[in-house]
């Protein structure tokens, strides 16, 4: 469905994605591991349309999507973005109906045709928020609940390919696997697909069908969750496997 | 052997736009000597509260209850002078940003060195020192390095100079705040085996403050597992993790995204953590909690011994893992 091929992004002389080639099938739920700086935020700002590529191709059913100022209406909205810190994406000030009737504003085509009211609650309800958090300010919510507002948000214009930038990070442990779980049922539910992007690759594991893995720009490695977990075929992905911490080794192993 | 440092109901009342907050309700666990205790919670739970009060860095306002015994001495109701020589000598503390905690305009070999300075040792017995300490916390080229200044450290090079800061007033405890929770996951795996390594070489005893119940699992010997304030369960660390007496406890070990296992998502607990401002009455986690009866609303439990080393705060710590 997405196809990312050859995609290099500079910054300056520093080269962040260096000829990366990517693609997320329909309802499949891509993962993008690496640690700081190894570019995978770059990947989903140029998917999204937010970065603009020194070379390479995206493309959507096989048309090319140049930067979101000059992408259609439909196709800007095919490819909806959830961030890692739902408070400052969020407008703080906003009630929580306004912020999703900003999104059918900007979206018209997506908009409902009946009452916009019930549709609000029958998303917030979609999402697992009770209808009469509507009414609120985003910054008298939770954490958790703001996440939950983003993903409405970005579902309110009825997206084909969810991307989910450390989407989970920021939020407790508890609630992350909340979100995680609502993400893999909305996934279901409404036929996504996802690029869900982490440094974590315990919290990847939980959703992805695919995991690739990103160092310095590169794409080093990339196949099916099981296998790139499994049977990790580059060095980095096994020091990274070597580093990631389980619960149920023994108190002094940390790593090797 | 009594312990190092006891904590014995501990209370912290902190002034908010609110009305009085009380952030730590009755916190009570022991640091045996060369020991590491790992103090595990989410927002809201008071762990940080709980190791502020420890060092005494509490914003202005804060009221404190209960007692903490440094070797037996009651510490919390020393004078100034002498809680001021606990802390950064007796008692060192590492963060999360080391950045913030570094001088940025002093070489790093300076500020590790000043504890020794003003202790009176002599310029050449100083820098030999620091070489040491730089070489202890796995500092490459130390001679070389102790001239750099902190902005030319990575993030895991400034974690170690924080270390060697640490170790310069040769401490009986570390206290360490969320010490990998801003570094890579390679990073952060080098540096937990040197605080490991540390703890067990030096004979030191650590405090271990961290959401992440994967760094206490790795490092502590102790775990205190907090929620909402209040210690909700307490034991040896393995014990804890692979038999919880607290619902949360198991909540949050299966919770625990892992790279083997697809099961963090299984079984969500619904929900938001407690916070102090809004403690449910009775348990406060009741709210939460797949076994919450009456009792669980209204009663407020104590923290009680269930079986050798482990305590609970759970009505119904007996059936936790049972169910």
């Amino acid at each position: 469905m997405i196809e990312v091929r050859e995609l290099t992004v500079k910054f300056k002389r520093f080269v962040a994605v260096d000829d990366v080639s990517l693609s997320v099938a329909a309802d499949e739920t891509v993962g993008l591991v690496g640690e700081s700086g190894s570019g995978k935020t770059t990947v989903a700002r140029a998917i999204v349309g937010l970065q603009r590529p020194d070379s390479g191709t995206i493309t959507l059913d096989g048309v090319r999507l140049g930067p979101v100022a000059r992408r259609p209406k439909a196709r800007q909205r095919a490819i909806q973005m959830v961030f890692q810190d739902p408070r400052s994406s969020l407008n703080p000030l906003m009630s929580v109906a306004s912020i999703i009737n900003e999104a059918w504003r900007t979206h018209p085509d997506s908009a409902p045709t009946g009452d916009r009211t019930m549709a609000v609650h029958r998303l917030l309800e979609d999402v697992g928020l009770d209808p009469s958090v509507a009414r609120h300010r985003a910054d008298e919510l939770s954490g958790g609940q703001c996440q939950r507002v983003s993903i409405a948000r970005a579902l309110a214009v009825k997206p084909r390919l969810l991307v989910c930038d450390e989407a989970v990070s920021a939020l407790d442990v508890s609630v992350q696997a909340q979100i995680l779980r609502l993400l893999v049922d909305l996934r279901r539910r409404h036929r996504l697909s996802m690029l869900f992007i982490s440094h974590d690759l315990g919290v990847v594991h939980q959703i992805a069908d695919r995991i690739a893995v990103m160092r310095g720009g590169v794409l080093v490695e990339e196949g099916p969750a099981t296998e790139v977990l499994g049977s990790p075929r580059h060095d980095y992905t096994r020091s990274l496997l070597d580093a990631a911490l389980e619960l149920n080794t023994h108190h002094g192993e940390v790593g090797k | 052997m009594s312990p190092l440092l006891s904590v014995a109901g501990l209370v912290v009342d902190l002034p908010s736009p609110a009305g009085v907050l009380r952030v730590v309700d009755g916190v009570s666990f022991d640091i045996p000597e060369a020991t590491t205790v790992g103090l595990i919670g989410e927002s809201g739970s008071g762990k940080t509260m709980t190791a502020n009060a420890v060092i005494g860095l509490l914003p202005g306002g804060a009221v404190l209850d209960g007692a903490l015994r440094w070797r037996g001495e009651d510490v919390l109701r020393a004078d100034p002078g002498r809680r001021r020589r606990l802390r950064g000598r007796e008692i060192a503390m590492i963060f999360q940003d080391p950045l913030a905690a570094l001088n940025p305009t002093q070489r790093i070999g300076r500020q590790v060195g000043e504890i020794l300075r003003r202790s009176g040792m002599r310029r050449d017995e100083v820098r030999r020192r620091v070489v040491e300490l730089f070489d202890r916390a796995g500092i490459p080229e130390p001679s070389r390095r102790l001239r750099n200044y902190p902005h030319e450290f990575s993030g895991g090079m400034r974690q170690r100079a924080m270390i060697a800061l640490a170790l310069a007033g040769n401490p009986a405890l570390l206290l360490a705040d969320e010490p990998t929770t801003a570094l890579d996951v390679t990073v952060q795996a080098r540096i937990l085996r040197l605080l490991r390594s540390i703890q067990r070489d030096e004979g030191l005893a650590m405090l271990l403050v961290s959401h992440d119940l994967r760094v206490v699992a790795h490092v502590a010997h102790q775990v205190v597992v907090m929620y909402a304030g209040r210690v909700a369960e307490r034991g040896p660390t393995s014990a804890v993790l692979s038999r919880p007496a607290h619902p949360y406890t198991r909540a949050l070990v299966q919770s625990v995204p892992a790279v083997r296992t697809r099961t963090a998502i299984a079984h969500p607990l619904p929900g938001a953590p407690a916070s102090p401002a809004r403690r449910p009455a009775g348990c406060a986690f009741h709210p939460r909690c797949p076994l919450a009866r009456e009792r669980c609303r209204s009663e407020q439990p104590v923290v009680r011994q269930v079986a050798d080393g482990r305590w609970s705060a759970c009505h119904f710590a007996g059936e936790v893992s049972r169910s």
